[in-house]
């Protein structure tokens, strides 16, 4: 029987075997931001611990950054302070700081990829659950917590048990107006938020093969939103040409040994999965939100279902939104798009694409917020600032932004927001009360400029 | 860097019986924005407990009935979302170091493992039995066995699953893992020296 990259790259990164029956992992790439870490680096000045490697981590700043005023010291004072922690400990620890001030900051999950830091066949972690999109590109890479990202500063490792590996096949060619997210947020739906704890899902078919490198990392990105907290696709001639001149990719002289070693991780033909599943593209629809985790969504053309559980029926109430009814139509108040799952530059040009020469709705607030200075420097190379900003879209600086509302971006009341994010959790936007509507950046875009959820198919007449 | 090994949880517990409880309602992002852990338990569960003009709701944590409880009850996939270690956290400082529900997310049940938290996994039906009588007396004292795995009320006793490889951590006392990884720095280090990649700056 065969292995799974899953299980190869484990095996190559394995220290030894713990006492409590995990194994000490070692973790090649380590991403921080200024959230999960101060805590840590105070951990470490407490126990007198150095950084063991640090080449191996690479910070930036996302979560708190205004996306409008970005001028220093922050308005917001402990925005400010955990700024400063940041720009302080990696200082202090030798670490690479992708700053605002250099204009290389952005999201995590976007900068790791644009400088070729994300590779195949590599361990890596961040503070943050989406740390799954950098399984795009074959690499083993998952969220951590605070007390994990001290182990990791200082050992450069961590104790885990290997997870189970669940191979996801999705098949045929995507509809108009299909998108990866939708591909994602199908999968959600049909094996729930749940339905991969204990499990790496392995991304595979024709479809998901047929998709750019920025629409895999939109997959994986939300696998944790299924439960699983590893997702990844095998690498292939797409992931290497993406990564070829790459600021951190291997140079020319380490080019081929780089390519052999990635291909020598990719899952075995006759691999052993723990389990298996298979979706047909064509069954895959615009799909969007209409509850209060992922898995509550429905095509766009479908209605609202009648509640089966007790979290549905909590689902419809914070909603505000009735069983057996279109979600169609549904007003809208804000729409954002950006955010690790939709703020790279092919979902830009998507939505700027469909967006020409249209206008946004009365009433309607509407924001951009590109995942990373690099993102948006192409954007405006592309004149995609001028197409939002003629539409009555706001251009904003690149930063987490309202996927979260960690930053001065947020929902006001019970708003009700189209967003290209991954969460749509009571309160998640930043008004205890406001509503989100997940859904892809070209069905965004429909509901800025009709002011309601709409199906982009027929706005855009795709 | 040596911890207790916790054998035993006692303690009176607070029903949370819903599924899916994502890490947002844990602790909103919003107190996330802080360069320390201190002072997190106040806001565990403060969307869920207020209003946003600060009218404290219906909630089972603004019951005086369980006032001081240390153990929660609640559903499946407990933790779901994010992997901010703030929301263990805040449970932890909010008094509790239990926590039984019918699954949990994966990366909240490591952390939470880490902090000591008890994550005690039992089926749906239990669960329910076990709501109702804590509803029914409020206050009732609870004991967690870890090592037979054994819940007990004065009512009755059940067996519960937990991770093996927690409990085995627990016991032992290295659910907080960084004093055995640093033991083996040494070879850490070989493994780093062999690996097939880095990150040199090509420029």
């Amino acid at each position: 029987m065969g292995k799974t990259l899953f299980q190869k790259v484990f095996d190559k990164h394995k220290v030894a075997e713990l006492k409590g029956g995990k194994y000490q992992l070692f973790i090649g790439l380590h991403l921080i931001h200024e959230v999960t870490s101060p805590q840590a680096f105070a951990m470490l000045d407490e126990l007198g611990l150095n950084v063991a490697f640090p080449e191996r981590t690479f910070a930036t700043c996302d979560h708190i950054i205004p996306t409008d005023n970005t001028e220093r010291p922050f308005r917001d004072k402990i925005a400010e302070e955990m700024m400063k922690a940041i720009e302080n400990n990696t200082k202090k620890h030798h670490i690479k700081f992708f700053s605002p001030e250099i204009e290389e900051q952005g999201v995590v999950h976007i900068v790791g990829p644009e400088m070729g830091l994300t590779q195949p066949g590599i361990t890596m972690v961040c503070g943050d659950s989406h740390t799954a999109t950098h399984g795009a590109f074959g690499a083993v890479s998952f969220g951590i917590g605070t007390s994990q990202v001290r182990d990791v500063l200082a050992t450069q490792s961590l104790a885990m048990s290997p997870f189970k590996v669940r191979r996801v096949d999705v098949n045929g060619s995507l509809g108009k107006g299909v998108y990866a997210k939708d591909v994602i947020l199908h999968i959600i739906r049909k094996l729930g938020v749940n339905g991969g704890i204990g499990y790496a899902y392995e991304f595979g078919g024709s479809t998901i093969e047929s998709l750019s490198m920025e629409g895999r990392m939109t997959v994986c990105n939300m696998a944790i939103e299924g439960g699983a907290r590893v997702g990844y696709i095998n690498p292939d001639e797409k992931t290497y040409a993406f990564l070829k001149g790459k600021p951190y990719a291997p140079g020319a002289d380490k080019w081929d040994k780089a390519v052999r070693y990635w291909e020598s991780i990719k899952s075995d033909e006759d691999a052993n999965y723990d389990d298996k599943i298979s979706f047909n593209a064509e069954n895959i629809k615009p799909t969007v939100t209409w509850g209060i985790n992922p898995a509550q969504c429905i095509g766009i053309d479908e209605n609202i279902p009648e509640p089966v559980t007790e979290g549905d029926k909590e689902a419809l109430e914070y909603m505000k939104l009735q069983p057996n009814k279109p979600i169609e139509g549904t007003k809208v108040d804000v729409v954002f798009i950006g955010s690790c799952t939709n703020g790279r530059i092919e979902d830009l040009r998507e939505a700027a694409n469909v967006l020409k020469g249209k206008k946004v709705a009365n009433n309607i607030t509407a924001l951009v917020v590109p995942g990373s200075f690099s993102v948006k420097k192409q954007a405006e190379a592309e004149g995609l600032d001028r197409i939002f900003t003629e539409a009555g879209f706001q251009w904003r600086m690149p930063g987490c932004s309202m996927c979260l509302a960690m930053n001065p971006d947020k929902l006001e009341g019970e708003q009700l927001c189209a967003s290209t994010s991954n969460r749509n959790f009571k309160g998640r936007q930043g008004s205890s009360s406001g509503r989100t509507v997940l859904l892809s950046p070209v069905m965004a875009a429909a509901a800025a400029v009709t002011g309601k959820i709409s199906d982009a198919r027929k706005i855009f007449n795709l | 860097m040596s911890i207790k090994p916790i054998n035993q949880i006692k303690g009176t517990a607070l029903p949370l019986v819903i599924d899916d409880i994502d890490t947002d309602r844990i602790i909103p992002a919003r107190y996330l924005k802080c360069v320390t852990f201190d002072g997190l338990g106040e806001f565990v569960f403060y969307d869920d407990r207020f209003e946003s003009d600060g009218t404290p709701k219906n909630h089972p944590l603004n019951n005086p009935k369980y006032k001081n409880a240390n153990i929660i009850i609640s559903g499946a996939n407990f933790g779901c979302g994010s992997s901010r270690e703030h929301a263990p956290q805040a449970i932890k400082r909010a008094g509790f170091n239990a926590i039984i529900a019918e699954s949990f997310a994966e990366i909240f049940h490591g952390n939470a493992t880490t902090l000591g938290i008890a994550c005690i996994i039992l089926p749906h039906s239990d669960i329910k039995e076990l709501e109702g009588y804590i509803k029914e007396n409020p206050g009732e004292k609870l004991i967690i066995d870890i090592e037979t795995e054994t819940l007990k009320s004065s009512a009755k006793s059940y067996r519960f699953q937990i991770n093996q490889n927690a409990k085995k951590d627990f016991l032992a006392g290295t659910y907080d893992s960084l004093g055995e990884l640093l033991t083996n720095m040494d070879k850490v280090k070989i493994l780093e020296k062999n690996l097939p990649y880095n990150f040199k700056y090509l420029g």
